[in-house]
């Protein structure tokens, strides 16, 4: 078993939260729609604050950053692909494209990064800081976000 | 992610999670996510191929036909992370009179200044600059002949930052000398641990402060688990 499939096996058993009638948005046409990037890859901009060890925080990266710095505390996954391309973790120059072609309405200002190793129970990020990056990004006027996993 | 998905969506967001753990996305069932089972920590599948990118954000903005969820779909493509060490050159003994791996993360420091240089930022920096790298690893293999590790002088007394500090130092120097198609998702970590004095000198200071009584945490996350 490679450490992939190890990490996968592992990570299906750890608890998870449930969410008893969740919401659903009827989101807006694709094409006229502002998108964001999530990420729990824990990227933050190379000025910015760092992440710390069980950090339950986000930074916001804006738009135009590429200078970015992988933050995250786990040894368990790989580090190298967002190095050779940072658009494998955060599609930021994939969404610059999709805007320009019209197939998405524009790429939002400013996009969020999460540390993905997060605390079991996950409460800050559901009840705290979750809550304050969709705020932002509300501010922003984001219709749509994608979120990737790391 | 799927459980900001939920969080997102509750303010008004419409979501979409490229899910990596299957069974996870089953359980805290977000709203809309396209699995994806590619090398962690690559969600997006393949470095360097918009082309691939693009169809994976194409398959991730269907879902957004949908009109109720949730809704959890299947990306056809599966890429294994390959487990075979890259192939990439290692400078030659240089100064015998210090141990290996220091002279060895010496001989590296071109091949990260160009890396640095050309990506203009780097991930190194937790708890040290790239100058402290060499030391580092000479605290490590100290500890790894016996010296407590609470009082070998560790950059931050952090033995998870520095092991970080110096995977990064070296996976970004490596990626100036690979031969050959770029790495794969497990391609770089099998070259650190199973092919430099570096990653040999990590294993032996882990070893031996698991070994002398050292905490879980403090040596367990130095590598990836299944080392």
């Amino acid at each position: 078993m490679n450490g992939d499939q190890m990490m996968r096996a592992h990570s299906a058993t750890l608890p998870a939260p449930e969410f008893a009638n969740p919401a659903w948005v009827t989101p807006v046409e694709l094409a006229k729609a502002t998108v964001a990037i999530v990420t729990s890859a824990a990227l933050h901009a190379s000025d910015d604050e760092g992440f710390t060890a069980g950090d339950t925080g986000y930074r916001l990266i804006d738009s135009s950053r590429r200078d970015l710095v992988l933050g995250h505390w786990s040894p368990n996954f790989d580090h190298t692909g967002v190095k050779m391309d940072l658009n494998v973790v955060y599609p930021i120059d994939r969404l610059e494209e999709l805007a320009q072609r019209g197939v998405i309405g524009a790429v939002a200002p400013r996009h969020v990064s999460f540390a993905g190793n997060q605390p079991d129970d996950v409460a800050t990020i559901r009840l705290d800081t979750g809550p304050a990056a969709a705020a932002a990004l509300r501010q922003d006027g984001v219709d749509i976000v994608i979120l990737t996993p790391v | 992610m799927s459980v900001l998905a939920h969080v997102f969506e509750a303010a008004g967001i419409a979501t979409i999670v490229l899910s990596s753990i299957r069974e996870m996305a089953v359980k805290v069932a977000p709203p809309r996510a396209l699995h994806c089972e590619f090398p962690l920590g690559r969600p997006l599948g393949r470095p360097l191929d918009p082309e691939f990118q693009h169809d994976v954000l194409a398959r991730a903005f269907a879902l957004l036909n949908e009109t109720s969820g949730p809704v959890l779909v299947d990306h056809p493509e599966v890429i294994e992370a390959d487990d075979q060490p890259v192939s990439c050159s290692l400078p030659p003994r240089f100064d015998p009179s210090l141990p290996p791996s220091v002279d060895e993360a010496r001989g590296l420091r071109k091949a990260y200044d160009r890396a640095l240089a050309k990506r203009g930022v780097t991930s190194v920096g937790r708890v040290m600059s790239a100058d402290e790298v060499p030391n580092a690893l000479g605290m490590l293999h100290a500890i790894a002949n016996g010296q407590d590790w609470t009082t070998a002088g560790l950059p931050g007394g952090n033995t998870i930052a520095v092991c970080h500090d110096i995977r990064t130092y070296y996976e970004e120097a490596a990626l100036e000398l690979v031969d050959g198609p770029l790495p794969g998702g497990r391609a770089m970590e099998d070259w650190f641990f199973d092919r430099t004095e570096a990653g040999a000198t990590v294993l032996a200071a882990r070893a031996a402060i698991r070994d002398s009584g050292g905490k879980f945490p403090i040596w367990f996350y130095m590598t990836p688990g299944q080392r």
